[in-house]
């Protein structure tokens, strides 16, 4: 899942930037700060959100995972539970029942 | 025999100027002056010396005097063999190479009257490519301003190789003025022979000259697609005159792959170098390169992937090939057509105005 199409690299490797664009020779125009990855050997750059490649989208591409900020216990309960035992206070005591 | 190419455009016809001299009725007084005291006449490319077997095909060689170098020669020669619809004159002359600009353009300015007298004014089948001053992209404009009324005039003929590299933005003037007057940038195997042809020094022999010019027109054809000239004047189409093909596969397959790795850098290039070429660039049919196998030339067409790409030429008076057959054997038959007429008809949009 970590692979550039092109040749294998490391794909999480490579530098997160932006995207180059222009409408005329001699002029740049750099948008989307943060959604391209370039992969770290030969330079292929991809869209994070679709996967599609800049160079060739329809047939360069690569797997595209939803990614979203949840607390973790929505997410999934953990395995592991501690016992529990009731517990009461009554005249300055802690009260366990065993 | 002639049936297979009647109606055809033939997009490469060289007319001989015999030299400044003959340039003399169409020069002011002052050139008229320089250059009958300086007594220069021949101006001839060192990539064609007038004797060499290349430069003419041994039957249009005349007995007595300029092979190529009147309008009864390509008349017997190509107009009626070859039952041609419309041709296009290519003048190769060495004038665009001079290092003075002024008399350059002088020279390119009386070369393009003598064509239009000597031969458009005397054949309404026969169109012509515009000489410019290429050193002076200032000069050449007003070539093209003062010839483009003239509509027989249909390309920009531009020597292969000049003082920059053609991208470079110093020569936008000209692919501005060619695309708005609806002409193409023709170039040509000559040289202005500013550099050595070869990036590793001076070749020894004629052969090499010829053989390394492929990678001349590479290293120009890169330059405009690198700097962004077709992106800049998307309506411009070039067109490599004695080009061949058989080195097209590879430049478009690493021209795409380093763009793939290096587009950043040149972000106006928008598309891969392999579409840009399909889109604006068209190669003269000879001399072709094509594989021993006759059999092999529609794959290596299939490869480059453009049925537009090819344009009709005999390539007058060079030695290319014998008889009529001028067609490169193993041509596609769906292609036969094309490549006659309606792909010239598409790039020289001049032609249909007048079409024969």
């Amino acid at each position: 899942m970590n692979r550039c199409p092109h040749q294998g690299a490391g794909l999480c490797e490579g530098e997160i930037t932006g995207l180059v664009t222009s409408d005329r020779p001699g002029e740049f125009t750099l948008s989307r700060a943060g959604e391209i990855i370039r992969c770290p050997w030969h330079g292929w750059e991809f869209d994070i959100r679709t996967g599609q490649s800049w160079c060739d989208p329809s047939r360069i591409r690569i797997r595209p995972y939803p990614v979203a900020v949840a607390p973790g216990a929505s997410l999934v309960q953990g395995p592991y539970v501690a016992e529990t035992v009731p517990v009461r206070v009554e005249e300055d005591y802690v009260v366990i029942e065993t | 025999m002639s049936a297979d190419t009647r109606g055809a455009i033939d997009c490469d016809l060289h007319p001989a100027l015999p030299g400044c001299m003959a340039l003399l009725p169409y020069l002011d007084q002052h050139w008229r002056e320089e250059i009958t005291s300086r007594g220069l006449d021949n101006l001839d490319l060192s990539l064609w010396p007038p004797e060499a077997p290349l430069s003419v095909r041994q039957d249009w060689r005349p007995a007595t005097g300029l092979a190529a170098g009147n309008l009864d020669l390509l008349r017997e020669q190509v107009l009626e063999p070859f039952g041609t619809g419309i041709g296009i004159l290519n003048t190769l002359f060495g004038a665009p190479a001079l290092h003075n600009i002024d008399m350059a353009a002088a020279l390119c300015r009386a070369t393009n009257d003598w064509v239009a007298r000597e031969w458009l004014d005397k054949d309404d089948r026969l169109r012509a490519g515009i000489l410019v001053p290429v050193e002076s992209p200032e000069l050449a404009v007003q070539e093209i301003e003062r010839r483009a009324p003239d509509r027989r005039f249909v390309q920009v003929l531009m020597l292969g190789a000049a003082e920059t590299l053609l991208g470079r933005r110093a020569n936008w003037p000209i692919f501005e003025a060619a695309e708005r007057h609806g002409m193409p940038v023709a170039l040509q195997v000559a040289s202005a022979t500013r550099y050595a042809p070869t990036a590793n020094g001076w070749p020894t022999y004629l052969i090499e000259d010829h053989v390394n010019f492929a990678q001349t027109f590479q290293s120009q054809l890169l330059s405009l697609i690198a700097e962004g000239v077709f992106s800049r004047f998307p309506r411009l189409r070039l067109v490599l005159l004695n080009a061949g093909i058989g080195w097209v596969p590879s430049f478009l397959w690493r021209g795409t792959k380093e763009w793939r790795a290096l587009r950043r850098e040149v972000p106006w290039v928008d598309r891969d170098p392999a579409a840009i070429f399909r889109d604006h660039v068209r190669i003269s049919v000879q001399p072709i390169d094509a594989p021993p196998d006759p059999a092999d030339l529609a794959a290596l067409l299939e490869i480059i992937g453009s049925d537009d790409l090819l344009l009709f030429a005999t390539d007058w008076p060079h030695w290319r090939f014998e008889g009529t057959e001028a067609l490169p054997p193993g041509l596609p038959e769906r292609l036969r057509h094309r490549v006659l007429r309606e792909n010239a008809l598409a790039t020289y949009p001049r032609l249909k105005e007048s079409e024969p």
